[in-house]
C-alpha cells in the first residue's frame, strides 16, 4: 500500500524481507545501513531478543533518490523468521508493497525455506493477496558456504513464479544491493502500472 | 483508509488541514507535539516541537506498538484497546487509534496531564477522523504524475 505525499513530493513504499530464521534478513539491512550514504538513510531499528534474534522487526528507512520530482522513500522491514513468531510476521506483512524472500542456501535449511515460503503464501492469502500479484525477489543467501544446494534445485523448489533472483553472501555485502534494487524496481513499476502508467 | 488501489494520496492542502487540527490539539491539551501515523508506520502529518526527534522511527515504532497491542486485545476477547499511555520521567506519550488504520500520537510533559490530553484527544478525534475519511474517500484522477514515470526513469534512479 503505497503512500504518495504530494505535499512533500514523496513516494513511500514498504518492502518486507521474509524468510526462515537465521537466513540473513537482518544482515541484509545491517549491510545496507553500513554501506549506504548517511544522507540517504534513517536510523536502523532492531527489536531483537538479548541473543540478537529478531523479536518483532528491524526497520530501516531509505531514500533511493528522485524520480520525476518525487523522492522515493523505501521503508525496509524484516520479519522474525522463527516459526513461533507468526503473529508478528502477519502484522509486519500488512501493507507491504513488495517482498524479498531471503532463502538460506544450505542443504539442511531447505525444509525451513519451503516452510517459510508456504507461510508467506498463507499470510498473504489471509490478507486477500497472493504472491502471484505481489512484487517479489528471491535472494539465495550464504552462497559462500560449502554445503549449499545447487542453484538449479533452489530455483525449481522455491521460485515457481520465476521472480527475479540474486545470489548473495549477505555477511560480506555481496548481492545485497542487487536484491534491493531489483525489488525497488519491481515495486515502482507495479505502482506506476496501478496508476495507469 | 484504502483508496480503490489500496494506496494513500496526500496533498499539500490535506497536510495543512491536518497539521492545523493537530496544532489546535497541542494548544488545547498543552502538549509538546502531535502526530498522525498510518497503520504501516508512515508519518501523515505533525505539529508542535519536533526538534531532535526522529519522526520516521517514531512513526514505525508507534505502528508496531499499536499492531501488537491490537493483537493482545483480541487475545483477551476485546476488539481493541482504545488508548495507550507511555509514562516516562519527564516525557509521556498518549497513543490512540482514530479509525481503521489511523493513529494519533500526543507527546506531552509535566505542563499537561494524562487526563487533559485524553479529554482533548477525544474531542479532536472526530474532526480529524472525518477529514481523513474525506482524504481517503476521494475519487482519484490525480495520479497522472506517477503514471508518467517511465521504465527508463526507474532504471536511472536505481543505476546510481
Amino acid at each position: 500500500m503505497s503512500f504518495i505525499n504530494y505535499a512533500a513530493r514523496e513516494i513511500n513504499c514498504k518492502l518486507v524481507y521474509y524468510g526462515p530464521g537465521l537466513g540473513g534478513k537482518t544482515t541484509n539491512l545491517q549491510q545496507i545501513y553500513a554501506r549506504i550514504d548517511p544522507k540517504s538513510k534513517g536510523k536502523l531499528i532492531s527489536l531483537a531478543t538479548k541473543t540478537e534474534r529478531t523479536l518483532f522487526f528491524d526497520f530501516l528507512p531509505l531514500d533511493l533518490g528522485t524520480v520525476r520530482g518525487f523522492k522515493t522513500r523505501f521503508h525496509l522491514y524484516t520479519v522474525p523468521g522463527q516459526v513461533f513468531y507468526d503473529a508478528s510476521r502477519k502484522l509486519i506483512l500488512k501493507g507491504a508493497d513488495g517482498v524479498v524472500f531471503v532463502a538460506d542456501s544450505q542443504v539442511e535449511r531447505m525444509e525451513a525455506n519451503l516452510e517459510s515460503l508456504e507461510n508467506l503464501e498463507e499470510n498473504l492469502a489471509e490478507q486477500g493477496k497472493s504472491l502471484d500479484a505481489m512484487p517479489h525477489v528471491m535472494q539465495y543467501n550464504k552462497r559462500d558456504l560449502p554445503n549449499v544446494v545447487p542453484m538449479v534445485e533452489l530455483q525449481t523448489a522455491l521460485n515457481k513464479r520465476n521472480a527475479p533472483w540474486c545470489e548473495s553472501c549477505a555477511t560480506k555485502g555481496i548481492g545485497v544491493f542487487e536484491t534491493l534494487k531489483a525489488a525497488a524496481k519491481l515495486v515502482l513499476t507495479d505502482l506506476k502500472r496501478k496508476m495507469g502508467g | 483508509m484504502d483508496t480503490p488501489w489500496g494506496d494513500l494520496f496526500l496533498f499539500a492542502e490535506d497536510e495543512e488541514r491536518l497539521a492545523a487540527m493537530l496544532g489546535r490539539l497541542c494548544e488545547d491539551a498543552k502538549a509538546r507535539a502531535a502526530f498522525l501515523v498510518d497503520q504501516n508506520g508512515r508519518l501523515i502529518a505533525a505539529s508542535g516541537d519536533r526538534a531532535g526527534l526522529d519522526t520516521t522511527a517514531l512513526a514505525s515504532l508507534v505502528a508496531g506498538s499499536i499492531a501488537a497491542t491490537g493483537s493482545l486485545a483480541r487475545l483477551i476477547g476485546e476488539r481493541a484497546f482504545s488508548g495507550l499511555f507511555h509514562e516516562g520521567e519527564r516525557s509521556h506519550l498518549y497513543i490512540t487509534v482514530l479509525g481503521d488504520g489511523l493513529i494519533l500520537v500526543v507527546s506531552f510533559d509535566r505542563t499537561s496531564s494524562a487526563g487533559l490530553v485524553r479529554f482533548r484527544v477525544k474531542r479532536a478525534s472526530e474532526e480529524i477522523g472525518h477529514v481523513f475519511e474525506e482524504i481517503t474517500g476521494r475519487v482519484a484522477g490525480f495520479q497522472s504524475e506517477i503514471a508518467q514515470i517511465t521504465d527508463e526513469d526507474i532504471e536511472n534512479l536505481l543505476s546510481s
